[in-house]
């Protein structure tokens, strides 16, 4: 209930901060400090989103697709590369530096030549975003399975537990917490991987739409989709929270 | 129930030796301290008795038959709980069932006549970290019970418990041996505890560990309630004391 109560009064707080920017920025505007036509007022911005609503859900569409299919098929592969190094320890010595090194590439270095191999279609972005989302996982769920409590594993083991029935009963679900930690973060990635791969081309895609606005100089739209982009991460993250507490009932069991 | 015999059983870690020819009798429906400081080889012993560790030489017999470096026929129950956080305590004292094969609607079956032998009612539904300590070493046994109905190692099964805590535990773990009839081995470093519950002590010595000295407690079981306090509990707690000086 304290808990709760505590919840609230911070997002109260975080709200009235919210609201004392907004207001910051919607007088910079009015008095004219900044040229309104480098930056939009809080106002203009939300007549320009509400204008432009249909377009930018069609949009939002082709976006939410790719970063969906790329986080799940991202997902799975950072899951199964994570298994797959905690069960082999001469994969892990082998593999993980690979791992780590294909995060020092820069994505926006790399689009372009995926665009090269695979056109404009659908294929290349999907294979940005899982680039981008696998690490997260794949550091996560290693972390989780590799941190199982030996003494629990022990005891299983004493009970006549096999190398599979430790790994369902221990590591898995001891690695729960890990992988949904990962998957918030890798579930960020993926909107903001798919609109990177769509600004280097694409027919459609909140990206295609940042583009076009920016050669119109259309401010007011551009604040629009930056807003509805990070609106749609929270909003995936949240989800990922949700997720999280249905699958982790013991999280909160009140003690 | 069962007989667990330990047979000259020696075991060392990088060249050096930990326990040194070990042997001992632990009968049916019997309980069997053995008595040492902490770091004195018991723990060695005990992952040797439960097959998770290989002894250099000596047998480990169970009613007879050789279960040396075989883990699955004798669990153990350690200071920590060791439940699993994300089972209810129903799905964890289940575990062992279902690590054998059992369906988990079936485990389930075959647990629930025990909660209330072991004082567990109610807690079916509930998660290990809802639960107070002795509760969840309560559960812990129940566990190590669910896996074995014969035999079952306890390695300072009440030392992490506040003394109040663990005091109930020792009335309550006498009351349920009345009833399930367990052989227990039972490591600790607690002289009270080993006085109070067992039918036998061994003292644990030395470097290498050797059982230096058995001792038998003739007090007749169910203990009187006062034990404890009496002059015969003190005679065996000044013969350990002075075996250990």
């Amino acid at each position: 209930m304290r808990k709760r109560l505590q919840n609230i009064t911070s997002t109260i707080n975080t709200l009235a901060a919210l609201l004392v920017l907004l207001a910051v920025w919607q007088i910079v505007c009015v008095l004219g400090i900044v040229p309104g036509y480098m930056l939009p007022s809080p106002v203009q911005v939300v007549s320009a989103f509400v204008e432009e609503f249909p377009l930018l859900m069609s949009h939002l569409r082709v976006t939410l697709t790719e970063a969906f299919i790329g986080l799940l098929c991202g997902v799975a592969v950072g899951f199964v590369v994570a298994v797959l190094m905690d069960r082999f320890e001469k994969l892990y010595k082998a593999v993980y530096p690979l791992v780590v090194l294909t995060q020092t590439i820069p994505t926006v270095a790399i689009a372009p030549l995926l665009v090269l191999w695979f056109g404009y279609e659908m294929l290349p972005k999907v294979i940005l975003i899982v680039i981008t989302t696998f690490f997260p996982v794949t550091v996560g769920v290693l972390t989780g399975l590799r941190s199982a409590d030996k003494d629990t594993m022990n005891l299983l083991r004493s009970m006549g537990a096999g190398r599979m029935q430790i790994f369902r009963y221990v590591k898995l679900p001891g690695a729960m917490g890990q992988f949904f930690s990962s998957l918030r973060i890798s579930a960020a990635y993926s909107v903001v991987g798919a609109v990177i791969s769509e600004w280097l081309g694409g027919f459609s895609g909140l990206g295609v739409y940042m583009t076009r606005v920016k050669k119109a100089f259309a401010f007011d739209k551009m604040f629009a989709v930056i807003f509805l982009i990070s609106i749609i991460s929270l909003l995936l993250m949240k989800l990922v929270d949700f997720l999280q507490k249905k699958c982790m009932p013991w999280e909160d069991a009140h003690e | 129930m069962s007989e667990l015999t330990v047979k000259n059983v020696s075991k060392s870690f990088d060249g050096r030796k930990i326990i040194e020819n070990i042997s001992l009798t632990l009968h049916p429906g019997e309980l069997v301290s053995i008595l040492g400081v902490s770091g004195g080889g018991k723990t060695t012993l005990f992952n040797v008795i439960s097959g998770l560790t290989e002894p250099d030489g000596g047998q480990v017999l169970l009613d007879g038959e050789d279960i040396t470096g075989k883990p699955g026929r004798i669990s153990y129950m350690l200071q920590k709980d060791l439940l699993l956080p994300y089972r209810t305590i129903e799905d964890n004292v289940a575990l062992p069932l279902m690590i054998r094969g059992t369906k988990k609607k079936e485990a389930r079956l075959q647990a629930a006549p025990y909660f209330k032998e072991f004082g567990l009612e109610g807690t079916q539904k509930q998660y290990p970290r809802q639960l107070s300590g002795g509760m969840r070493q309560r559960a812990a046994l129940m566990r190590t019970y669910m896996f074995s109905r014969n035999v079952a190692l306890l390695d300072e099964p009440f030392s992490a418990l506040d003394t109040i805590t663990k005091s109930s535990m020792h009335t309550w773990y006498l009351n349920i041996m009345e009833k399930i009839k367990l052989s227990t081995l039972f490591i600790t470093h607690d002289i009270d505890e080993a006085v109070l519950l067992s039918d036998r002590i061994f003292l644990l010595t030395g470097r290498p560990g050797q059982l230096t000295k058995e001792i038998v407690i003739r007090e007749p079981k169910p203990r009187r309630k006062d034990f404890n306090l009496t002059e015969e509990f003190l005679n065996y707690k000044r013969e350990i004391l002075a075996a250990l000086a």
